[in-house]
């Protein structure tokens, strides 16, 4: 059976649940081979194994952390020219497109970015791909070269699939280009404690409407008490009232959630560009008018300050 | 000695209009008002900025596009860049990232540059690969998604802020920079800043100007193949209450029947 490879997304070691899914993607077209690099890229075997990877590729050297992207794409290729895949999946994140994009240069190869599901084909893997802020839907094949192709978080049920999983080192030359973008410093994203947004079940959001960074202790209530992550419109983070590490749309964060909450957002085709992919959508917000309604499966008209606390003492009477 | 700057634009249909595909699954950008991509105003708002600060800059506008892309060139000059190239060919049609990334790296050498400065994504592809495919190929070090940005001597920095960490980033020129709408709002063009464009060069090249064959580019000459494109079927109407004191409650329960609870 042919190999797919399969680029790791970790955090020293600990492997970031797209990564699983791709696992699952990767097995309806081959055999899973995953490529770990950096700091604890041998810790991340087992999780992989677990999730039917056969082999895991690991080599871990300074240069991954201390430069921009392209150490990345070396090694990816190196473990390309190894093992010769039927296709090379990565996560759809900011850094794997890039990653990805620059390895299907080098290998001839096209490129499908932000692909939502994978099916085997006769002419090679299909990608499913949303686009026009989520109001198309299509099929898209690689036409020449090894398929690359880049899989956004939840599109995919991590599924248990005991493999081998046998870690063996990659050997890596590092080109000329790997040490052209140094990275002088790293500020670490403080944790919240709260799920990923892009891998969360379910997300609260909050826009305009919550009406300053004071009052978004009132979305994130209703956060934890679904244990849910935390969103925010451009509008509410333009205005400094939650990071931008948390936005939801266009360019911030696409997210396709089983449940998505819009507190005080109008739902600008930007913003349903990153959520209208959610399974169930609910929104807050006090004009009937907004276009947030035309999305949602229930809809409260009202003051979000009256209704989502209401929601949330509701929740957690129910909790008990 | 001048900092050639070169930016890349890309003209795009407008995102609040009715965007579709046309009959052979490529844009359509017949149906459609188009305008100069929102995000790549950042790129040009920073290089003017760049050049600002620099003691002789020149800034070049660069798209790849049909012959409406030079309002999105027009609007950028009114901005203020300096001048503009505009590649324009009929077999141009359908090209993929791959290929509009072959066409932009060799106009890009052709019209010669110590910094080149994108978007961080086209608002119609939105696959933000570009600026990394022409590092590449230009073989300079890549510099993207950066939210600050500056240049000094020589030597792009900037902040990226990703998704587990920020980090300030460094490079020599020549270099490849992409930049987030975090970067600072781009300024409107001016009443000045607009007749001055007018009279501001605009050159068109074709595809024999760049010594490319028509097989590398377009529909024929692309990496991947789009088969079929659907309309997403519109939600189906949802429930839709009034709060009269009660709202909140009633949204629980809609949720716990959805078993969210
Ligand atoms: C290139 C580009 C990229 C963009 N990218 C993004 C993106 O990634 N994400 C994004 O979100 N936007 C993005 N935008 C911006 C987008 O166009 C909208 O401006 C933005 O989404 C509006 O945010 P909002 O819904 O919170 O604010 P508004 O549109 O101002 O809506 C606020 C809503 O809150 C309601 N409201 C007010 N008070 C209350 C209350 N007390 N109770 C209940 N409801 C209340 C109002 O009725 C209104 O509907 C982008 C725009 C551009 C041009
Ligand atoms: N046809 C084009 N002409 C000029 N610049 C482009 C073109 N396509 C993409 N770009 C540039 O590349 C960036 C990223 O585009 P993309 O990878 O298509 O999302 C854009 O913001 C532009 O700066």
């Amino acid at each position: 059976m042919a190999e797919v490879l399969v680029y790791v997304d970790h955090v020293d070691g600990a492997v970031r649940k797209p990564t699983l899914e791709l696992l699952t993607l990767a097995r309806r077209i081959g055999e899973p081979v995953a490529v770990a690099l950096g700091n604890g890229a041998a810790d991340t075997a087992a999780a992989l194994a677990e999730h039917g990877a056969v082999k895991v590729l690991t080599h871990e050297a300074a240069e991954y952390a201390d430069y921009l992207v392209v150490p990345k794409v070396d090694a990816l290729q190196a473990a390309y020219d190894s093992v010769s895949p039927a296709a090379v999946l990565v996560p759809s994140s900011a850094e794997g497109k890039e990653i990805a994009a620059r390895l299907a240069l080098r290998i001839g190869s096209g490129i499908i970015t932000d692909a939502i599901d994978l099916e085997a084909g006769d002419e090679g893997p299909v990608a499913t791909q949303s686009a026009f802020a989520a109001s198309f839907t299509t099929k898209s094949r690689i036409a020449k070269g090894t398929p690359v192709i880049t899989v956004k978080p939840n599109s995919a049920a991590v599924e248990a699939a005991p493999a081998a999983g046998a870690v063996e080192a990659l050997a890596v030359t590092f080109s000329a280009q790997a040490t052209g973008t140094k990275v002088t410093a790293r500020t670490p994203r403080e944790s919240t404690g709260r799920p990923e947004l892009t891998e969360a079940a379910i997300v609260v959001s909050g826009g305009r409407g919550v009406n300053g960074a004071e009052n978004f202790p009132i979305i994130e209530a209703l956060a934890d008490s679904l244990g849910a992550a935390v969103g925010a419109s451009r509008a509410a983070v333009d205005a400094g009232w939650y990071p931008h590490t948390n936005q939801v749309g266009q360019t911030g964060k696409s997210v396709s959630p089983q449940l998505y909450i819009a507190n005080g957002i109008s739902g600008a085709i930007q913003h349903r560009a990153g959520m209208q992919t959610s399974k169930t959508i609910v929104a807050v917000n006090k004009d009937a008018e907004a276009p947030i309604f035309d999305l949602v499966d229930y809809g409260v008209v009202g003051d979000l300050f009256d209704v989502v606390p209401q929601l949330t003492e509701e929740i957690n009477a129910r909790k008990g | 000695m001048s900092l050639r700057i070169v930016v890349t634009v890309k003209y795009v249909p407008d995102a609040t209009g009715d965007r579709h595909f046309a009959d052979d699954l490529t844009v359509d950008r017949d149906d459609v008002d188009g305008l100069l991509s929102e995000l790549d105003e950042y790129a040009v708002e920073q290089a003017l900025q760049i050049a600002d600060e620099a003691d002789d800059a020149e800034i070049t506008v660069l798209t790849v596009g049909p012959e409406d892309a030079k309002d999105a060139l027009r609007k950028a000059l009114s901005m203020g860049a300096d001048k503009a190239i505009h590649v324009e060919d009929d077999d141009l049609h359908g090209t993929d990232a791959i290929g509009t990334s072959l066409v932009l790296a060799k106009a890009i050498e052709k019209a010669g540059y110590d910094l080149v400065i994108s978007g961080m994504a086209s608002t119609d592809g939105t696959m933000g690969v570009v600026p990394a495919l022409l590092a590449e190929r230009l073989g300079v070090p890549q510099v993207t998604l950066l939210s600050e940005v500056s240049v000094e001597d020589g030597v792009v920095k900037g902040r990226r802020d990703g998704d587990s960490a920020s980090e300030q980033l460094e490079a020599s020129l020549p270099a490849v920079v992409s930049v987030t709408d975090q970067s600072g709002e781009a300024r409107y063009p001016s009443f000045k800043g607009i007749m001055a464009a007018k009279k501001k060069p605009v050159q068109a090249w074709d595809l024999s100007d760049l010594d490319l064959e028509a097989e590398e580019v377009g529909l024929e000459g692309a990496y991947s193949a789009v088969d079929s494109a659907t309309e997403r079927p519109a939600r189906t109407a949802g429930t839709i209450v009034k709060d009269e004191g009660e709202g909140g409650k009633q949204l629980a329960e809609f949720l716990a029947g959805q078993k969210f609870i």
